[in-house]
């Protein structure tokens, strides 16, 4: 997927150039980073070079740890994360002089799927953690056919792999036996065909398909269990949401600020609507 | 003795020098893979590493056990050439001893194009046709196994092992096979005792640029086989192949981890693999050319 996402939104000028204005072309404005936001990222990229048809930006994919390398070695102008900075990120920064700058540009909740004819419709996060584990490892524990769970995971250099890792394995290692999916599209595709499988992608992916089951998650086994959508993941009831965020060195300046102004207005947010993410 | 022309000498130095430069690139690359590889047995001794099953990379407690990895290639691999000799060999005699000159012009053309699909869209037909019918016609919940990988590389390394094969069966000189007619052999009593053997050498060859091929593809392997680093117990179970592992876990690995280092280890074993097959290629061909 992260080969087939490498696809770089070629600015086709008709006009810039060639008109008779002068001055110096527009330098292009490099956006790289998670595979989840490649689609929101060219999405903002055409809506913003039809409004402003001097501007050229290209978004690139990769995977977030890609995008925040970039923004560390300055290779890129803005990153695309769905995940926050690690750690050992913010050191190795540090470390390089660079200064990374979050900003959140959307929200999104990772949906939990599942084949349309499993009985199972809810879980609780605990027990996605523990499906993804190993430690749940027949649909019957949860209430489904004595049938052994399938896990489909995405591979270690996905943002989503890693915001599951940590917020609902809490950071335990996926079971052994998980397959991995080169991307979210091939992981869909998957689990529609496996009646035993659970998989995991980000909302977006998840729209309009009526090949995959999306499960209703709660926090706890006394909660209220609830489906993602903009309501709850801004609301935080949806357990398994984060934000979307763009890292730029130092605070964002130029044409960077430009973008992300755009981003953050009213025409941008409405391409986070259209996209299946939800706004600000 | 003439004396050279200086631009005729110019010629053969600089032939020379890039035959000796692309010997000297294959030294380097190894010694690049192998200078970042090595690093890898200051976490690990090499017997966990070689010998361990248990891959987890970003674990936090990480394991770079990599046999999984290994058999998971030469399973898919093996599976593939099960499937690609005995069609790939038997094309290739049906195309040079028996089919009439017509057909094999239209056959070979065709099983050329196989050669030309890009591997991204054989790995695509894996994941969304080829797999659904395994599940299907075997009973296992999911058909992104190892059978599924064999039955599509397969299909990509049928050019290969068809051409050099029929390549090697037509050099095989017609006095041959008429004197074998002149004895009163039948046609298939030819092929199997005189064409065949004298060709043996080059489907030999044939055989092992298939295997070359096979255990370096990527994308079909990384789409239709499942990527679960487990042991395989059978041609049913999901396998993660060593090259899937290095483009997918590449991306994003920080360099001089750990987990960098094990990625070139994977790429040594995997150089080590393939270079023994080139080798033992033409070794072939060379003993093959003296008798």
């Amino acid at each position: 997927m992260k080969l087939i996402l490498a696809i770089v939104v070629a600015a086709v000028l008709l006009f810039g150039c060639a008109g008779q204005q002068g001055g110096a072309p527009e330098k292009q404005l490099k956006v790289t980073g998670s595979d989840t936001m490649v689609i929101l990222g060219q999405a903002w990229a055409e809506k913003y070079m039809s409004l402003y048809p001097q501007k050229k930006v290209s978004i690139t994919g990769g995977g977030s740890g890609v995008g925040i390398a970039a923004i560390i070695d300055g290779t890129t102008d803005i990153a695309q994360a769905s995940r926050d900075m690690k750690e050992s990120e913010i050191e190795k920064a540090k470390a390089k002089g660079a200064n990374p700058v979050k900003t959140i540009v959307a929200y999104d909740g990772i949906a939990i799927i599942v084949h349309p004819d499993n009985p199972v419709s809810e879980l609780t996060s605990e027990q996605v953690g523990k499906i993804f584990k190993g430690e749940i490892t027949n649909w019957k524990d949860v209430g489904g056919p004595d049938e052994k769970i399938g896990i489909y995971s995405r591979e270690s250099s996905s943002g989503t792999y890693e915001f599951m890792k940590e917020h609902v394995l809490k950071n335990a290692d996926y079971a052994k036996d998980s397959k991995y999916s080169a991307g979210t599209a091939l992981l869909v595709q998957s689990v529609s065909q496996d009646k035993t499988a659970i998989g995991y992608v980000g909302v977006a992916y998840t729209k309009d398909r009526s090949d995959v089951k999306i499960l209703k998650i709660a926090k706890a086994v006394d909660e209220t269990y609830f489906l993602p959508s903009k309501e709850t993941v801004k609301s935080g009831d949806y357990p398994i949401a984060r934000s979307l965020n763009f890292y730029t060195n130092g605070e964002p300046a130029g044409d960077a600020k430009e973008f992300i102004g755009f981003i953050l207005g009213e025409e941008g947010q409405k391409v986070v609507e259209e996209t299946g993410y939800f706004r600000v | 003795m003439g004396q050279k022309k200086l631009s005729e000498r110019a010629i053969e130095w600089g032939a020379s020098a890039v035959a000796h430069a692309s010997i000297l690139i294959i030294a380097l690359i190894f010694l690049f893979l192998f200078a970042e590889g090595y690093k890898i047995f200051a976490y690990d001794d090499p017997l966990h590493i070689f010998f361990g099953t248990d891959w987890q990379p970003t674990s936090q407690n990480p394991r770079y056990e990599m046999l999984a990895l290994i058999v998971g290639s030469l399973v898919v691999t093996l599976g593939a050439m099960l499937i690609a000799i005995p069609l790939g060999v038997g094309c290739a005699i049906y195309l040079s001893e028996i089919a009439p000159p017509h057909l094999a012009e239209i056959l070979k053309p065709i099983i050329e194009i196989l050669a030309g699909i890009p591997s991204v869209v054989l790995g695509f037909f894996a994941l969304v046709v080829l797999a659904p019918l395994i599940s299907l016609a075997f009973g296992v919940p999911s058909g992104l196994t190892a059978l599924n990988g064999a039955l599509i590389l397969a299909v990509m390394i049928l050019p290969t092992i068809e051409t050099i094969s029929e390549d090697a069966l037509r050099a095989v000189p017609k006095g041959f096979r008429e004197a074998s007619f002149a004895m009163g052999a039948t046609h298939w009593e030819t092929i199997r005792h005189v064409a065949v053997p004298a060709a043996m050498p080059g489907i030999t060859v044939a055989i092992l640029l298939g295997f070359g091929r096979a255990i370096g593809e990527t994308m079909v392997v990384l789409m239709a086989t499942g990527n679960a680093s487990i042991m395989p117990t059978g041609l049913l179970d999901p396998v993660r192949a060593m090259t899937s592992t290095i483009a997918s876990e590449m991306g994003e690995v920080a360099q001089g981890s750990a987990h960098y280092f094990a990625l070139f280890m994977v790429g040594c074993i995997l150089f080590a693999i393939s270079f023994a097959v080139n080798l033992a290629a033409s070794m072939i061909v060379k003993r093959g050319q003296n008798s």
